[in-house]
């Protein structure tokens, strides 16, 4: 579902690689922890599967396809296929839960019909029923958290992204955000997560890929936070 | 497409930067009226020169009694000279479309009601006004044609052209319609900028929502096209407002004002005002998609 093959990742300006040589295979339906201290490479190895990025060398394929081949007005495609949460929520202010949600799906193109079915529905997977009609600030960091989720997989991709989707949340909260990625993840759905929240990744044991300056240090199934070292 | 989702936005998009939308008009319908103006003066100095030009004619004077001319010291024109003339203008045709010859007694009437009142016309007599040929060409600007072949030919005083007199004039009207439409065309300038900063501004300002779009995996499309729609439509209020004022000086100005007081030449007609507004509009329209689009080019990259 998603390989690195040799992937380098320099960034303008910089001497140091962001990402150095890493080569990793995710499967379809496995659920990964990306692990490592802060600026080891976790959020641009998520980058580079959302081609917000491009590597300096190597290849990137997503879903079958060499992103390096893959031409600018086809990303919209990838993306379709790739639900994206980050630890600020990135909510619209302005807009209720409902609102915020059915908006994904308003900017793909997706009929009224269509919206008004699996808005709902996906709310009511994340346990958000009955709040549908709240605005962001109306809510609590988890509940908007929940929202992310629901915005991103509203659209039932193949692939969930999570950049450090706890880091703004407390630990039992954390866990009910855990609950709901894994329960995403047995509904066939990809996951992939950078954390650095040790505690959750020991619970969960679940394969762990741990970055270190860029280079992939480890990479386990079934493992826990700490482990190699 | 959405239209519902597209328009709402724009609409959000215009209220929420009224003023800079307000600036955008206005600049907008400025440019695009003094555009639109260059253009009704350009018509109007092709018109002039088509009525014009149309009634000029190359005069051939012949040598009279009095004539000081240097071809003319033989004395008065003979008639074998007068002759050879004529057919040689016959033979110039088609350049040469039409020959009058105006005998001294036609011309003692014309210079009676050229001057008509003035003491030169109390003194003149017949005898002093010189015979001539009035040669009409098919292109005015062949003069050089006629010129050639009877300038200073003995019994031809000289050779003229009421064309040159009415070019001088023209240039001058040329150079003003020049620096209006050098004007128009800063200003044009000036609002593509206008356009392309308040796009940035607008950009900047809904950068949430639009990297949201991009995430989910909204189209280029549908990302640029409520920033271009928004761009549009401000263009399009300014440039309606710039035809309506072409409108307001052709009924008002020209023929309200400038044809009741200059009969002698023709205006412009509403046929030309309805050429000049859909270039107007349609030149604001693309001008501010394309400034708007090259801006989103660079500040709203997937
Ligand atoms: N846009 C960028 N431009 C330049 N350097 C960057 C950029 N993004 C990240 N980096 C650098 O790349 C390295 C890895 O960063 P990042 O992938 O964000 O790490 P993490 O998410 O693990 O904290 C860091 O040294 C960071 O400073
Ligand atoms: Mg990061």
């Amino acid at each position: 579902m998603i390989r690195f093959e040799h992937v380098t990742k320099v960034y303008r300006d910089q001497s140091r690689p962001a990402l150095d040589d890493a080569s990793v295979d995710i499967d379809k339906g496995e659920f990964v922890f990306l692990v490592g201290a802060s600026g080891s490479g976790k959020s641009t190895f998520l980058r580079l599967v959302l081609k917000e990025e491009s590597p300096t060398s190597g290849r990137v394929w997503v879903a079958g396809k060499n992103l390096g081949q893959l031409s600018n007005w086809k990303v919209p495609t990838l993306r379709r296929q790739i639900g994206t949460v980050f630890q600020d929520f990135r909510l619209l202010p302005n807009k209720t839960v409902h609102g915020n949600v059915a908006f994904a799906l308003e900017v793909i193109g997706k009929p009224d019909a269509f919206i008004r079915k699996v808005v709902p529905e996906v709310l009511d997977l994340v346990g958000l029923d009955g709040k549908e009609e709240r605005y962001p600030d109306q809510l609590s960091g988890g509940e908007q958290q929940r929202v992310a989720i629901a915005r991103a997989f509203v659209n039932r991709p193949m692939i969930l992204i999570a950049d450090e989707p706890t880091g703004n949340l407390d630990p039992e909260t954390s866990v009910g955000i855990m609950k709901l990625l894994d329960r995403i993840n047995r509904t066939g759905t990809t996951v992939v997560m950078a954390t650095h929240d040790v505690a959750i990744v020991d619970q969960m044991r679940k394969r762990v890929i741990e970055l270190e300056q860029g280079l992939v240090v480890r990479d386990q199934s079934r493992g826990v936070y700490g482990y190699a070292r | 497409m959405r239209a519902k989702f597209v328009l709402g936005e724009v609409g959000t998009g215009l209220r929420r930067n009224l003023t800079m939308t307000i600036a955008v008009i206005i600049t907008v319908a400025v440019s695009l009226g003094l555009f639109g103006g260059g253009l009704l003066v350009r018509a109007q100095v092709d018109q002039m020169k088509d009525y014009w030009y149309d009634k000029v004619e190359v005069s051939i004077f012949l040598c009279g009694k009095v004539s000081e001319a240097q071809s003319c010291t033989a004395g008065a024109i003979t008639k074998a000279q007068k002759a050879q003339i004529k057919e040689d203008l016959e033979s110039l045709k088609p350049v040469v479309e039409q020959v009058y010859f105006e005998s001294q007694a036609e011309a003692y009437e014309r210079f009676q009601q050229q001057f008509k009142g003035s003491p030169l016309a109390e003194n003149a007599t017949v005898d002093q006004m010189p015979e001539s040929f009035r040669v009409k060409l098919s292109d005015p600007t062949k003069y050089a044609v006629v010129a050639s072949a009877f300038q200073g030919r003995p019994g031809v005083e000289d050779v003229r052209d009421q064309r040159q007199a009415l070019d001088r004039l023209f240039k001058a009207l040329g150079g003003l319609q020049a620096m209006a439409l050098a004007i128009a065309i800063a200003m044009l300038i000036v609002t593509m900028l206008l356009i392309a900063n308040t796009m940035r501004v607008a950009a900047f300002s809904r950068r949430r929502e639009t990297s949201i779009m991009r995430l989910v995996g909204a189209s280029n499309l549908y990302i640029q096209l409520p920033f271009l729609l928004e761009a549009a439509t401000a263009a399009a209020i300014g440039a309606a407002f710039a035809v309506l004022s072409l409108v307001a000086v052709k009924k008002f100005l020209i023929d309200g004002v400038l044809a009741e007081t200059f009969k002698f030449t023709s205006f412009v007609g509403w046929d030309t005002v309805w050429t000049i507004a859909p270039i107007v509009f349609l030149t604001g329209i693309v001008m501010a998609s394309v400034a708007a689009f090259l801006t989103l080019r660079k500040y709203l990259r997937v």
